[in-house]
């Protein structure tokens, strides 16, 4: 069985977000990380590798220094990794970024895409159901559970206040939650094997049937017309009483005057 | 693409158990809204298995037209036929706008269409207007008149960021629940109903549903509570959100949610918690007891109309959002709080 773990370097925020004075996101400060739901489709996938045999091949389209993202990945237990990287597929949105996806992942055999659910900087959750559906791939969104049997795959899909059971024909695409697993960690042999491995570079002339017009800017149908970090609204009034009585009624007379009592 | 074509402010009514939830409501609000400022009329999607009844509730909230596809491969919610559906009318329709919610079925169904259709999407948006695009004229570029302008928050809430989709039709967005208005209920209104063929047609995309297992819940959606006493990590344990938070929330009509460290430490139910991975909520008040503001617990909340909180420690981050923060031990505020909200609830019920 071959499975493709699709994963993105992100900016971490679990360490506490950093920002400028003027309230602004310190972007520079933060360390980059893999992704925690592609992490976990990650661990999903050598899980399965664990169990029933399998290659483990992992995807990322970003910049060269995304590289740290996939040799973690390998010191983890993935095979084989891939950084697909060009200048003209920067600045894509989700449209061409599964795109590009899809065309490296067509050079690749698979039977199984594992995408996390959505990234925590872009928190858009459309790159996995949009990778599906220019792979032709059936999908199952939300995975929190699966097995597989056969040529099947048997997962659970969450949703608010359900969970489906699924029975899926391979070749499929699951987007993974952080909540699938627990991801483990590198070993030092890992460590040390993942830094003696190739990482497999592909730039635009090696996407499999991908039109110039679907890639990068250009191709990206969603334009930015403003962008901001966005400034806090701000503290407003800290009050320090002089006792709990005296909190009490600082915070009726708000209420009363905010006409909510 | 000719973008004089599309017209219309569709909006994707999602129903479970064929009942059209509330998301599809808001959504017809602010469909309104655009119409109005596009001189367009407003369209409701209903999909699903002998759904035809809920079309008129679809009418009496604003839908001028209701596009129903029933089909028994629609009776519970599928990626790929749905997919194919909501594709098909868009294909047969020309819609110049089409909104989805920002549930999990929307984020599933709304790429997957966009994808199919080769246009954009914008996600979780919190804002829609109609304006020119660019935003202020750029020398050398034209500049289209009344295109969706989604906003939308990104990293947690940190940065934020408006979109445009000025050479795809239609433009696609998902909205975020609990974020826009639906209209007063209208009885008496009327929607001209389409029934649909949307020729669907199995393929590899299907997949089979072997068990729905529904989670019963014993918890009113904190997303639509209007007032909301929440807690965190200086609540200590479970028991004393039922003994400080309750009886406060219960008497201003309000629900008990809780920061993520409740739900972690305290067994707080996870439907409960607010923040970047629970819920969003925007109460008219959101009163804040021994929760310090992580980032991803602001993220969740600071939209509320009117923030109080309550912290011991004076530096804690949840002030920084706090219309009215109170430095304090919340064990000793919160029953005099109660006592004397009792006592002015009571004090009003006379007059």
């Amino acid at each position: 069985m071959n499975i493709v773990v699709c994963i993105k370097q992100v900016p971490d925020t679990a360490g506490g977000v950093k920002f400028n004075p003027d309230g602004t996101l310190d972007r520079a400060a933060m360390l980059a990380i893999m992704n925690p739901d592609d992490k976990a489709g990650l661990e999903a996938a050598l899980r399965l590798k664990d169990e029933y045999g399998a290659k483990v091949t992992v995807v990322t389209m970003g910049l060269p220094k995304a590289d740290a993202i996939l040799r973690e990945a390998m010191a983890m237990g993935a095979d084989d990794a891939v950084l697909v990287t060009d200048r003209v597929l920067g600045g894509a949105d989700t449209w061409a970024t599964s795109q590009t996806l899809a065309g490296a992942v067509r050079a690749l055999d698979y039977d199984l895409v594992i995408t996390g659910r959505q990234a925590i900087d872009g928190d858009t959750a459309q790159v996995g159901p949009q990778l599906s559906v220019h792979l032709g791939l059936p999908i199952v969104s939300y995975t929190q559970k699966l097995r597989i049997e056969g040529d099947y795959v048997i997962a659970e899909r969450m949703f608010d206040d359900r969970h489906h059971v699924l029975k899926v024909k391979m070749p499929c695409l699951l987007t993974a939650l952080s909540e699938l697993n627990e991801p483990r960690y590198m070993t030092p042999g890992g460590i040390f094997d993942a830094f003696k491995k190739e990482v497999t570079v592909m730039g635009r002339k090696d996407l499999v049937d991908v039109l110039d017009s679907n890639i990068g800017k250009v191709g990206s149908p969603t334009q930015i017309a403003k962008a901001s970090d966005k400034v806090r609204k701000g503290a407003g009034t800290q009050y320090i009483p002089e006792d709990a009585t005296d909190a009490a009624e600082y915070i009726v007379g708000k209420l009363k005057e905010k006409f909510i009592i | 693409m000719n973008r004089e074509e599309y017209k219309g402010v569709y909006v994707y009514a999602q129903q479970v158990d064929n009942k059209v939830s509330n998301i599809a409501l808001e959504l017809l609000g602010k469909a309104k809204v655009l119409a109005n400022d596009l001189g367009s009329e407003v369209v409701a999607m209903l999909l699903g298995s002998d759904i035809k009844d809920q079309a008129q509730k679809l009418a009496e909230y604003g839908a001028d037209k209701v596009i129903v596809v029933d089909h028994p491969f629609l009776k519970e919610y599928m990626t790929e036929p749905y997919t194919q559906a909501i594709s098909n009318i868009i294909y047969e329709f020309k819609p110049d706008i089409v909104l989805f919610g920002a549930t999990a079925i929307g984020r599933d169904l709304a790429p997957c269409v966009a994808a199919t259709v080769h246009t954009g999407l914008t996600a979780d948006c919190t804002k829609l207007d109609i304006g020119d695009f660019p935003m202020t004229p750029i020398p050398g570029k034209e500049t289209l008149h009344k295109q969706l302008l989604m906003t939308r928050p990104a990293f947690g809430g940190n940065t934020i960021a408006t979109i445009a989709i000025p050479d795809f039709r239609p433009q696609m967005a998902t909205v975020r629940p609990g974020v826009m208005q639906k209209l007063p209920r209208n009885r008496e209104a009327k929607a001209n109903i389409i029934e649909f063929d949307a020729h669907l047609e199995k393929n590899n995309r299907y997949v089979e549903i072997l068990d729905v297992v529904k989670k019963v819940s014993d918890y009113v959606d904190i997303q639509d509570a209007k007032i909301l006493v929440s807690g965190g990590r200086g609540m200590q344990n479970k028991e004393n959100y039922e003994k400080y938070l309750r009886p406060l929330a219960n008497l201003l009509g309000g629900q008990v949610s809780s920061s993520r460290a409740g739900v972690d430490q305290f067994g707080i139910p996870k439907e409960l918690q607010v923040g970047q991975t629970g819920k969003t909520v925007r109460p008219k008040l959101y009163i804040a007891c021994g929760i310090s503001g992580a980032i991803q617990h602001l993220a969740g909340m600071e939209e509320s109309d009117l923030i109080i909180a309550i912290n011991k420690d004076e530096t804690a981050p949840i002030f920084d959002v706090a219309d009215y923060g109170i430095v304090g031990d919340l064990f000793q505020i919160v029953p005099i709080l109660t006592k004397m909200v009792e006592q002015e609830l009571a004090k009003k019920a006379e007059m």
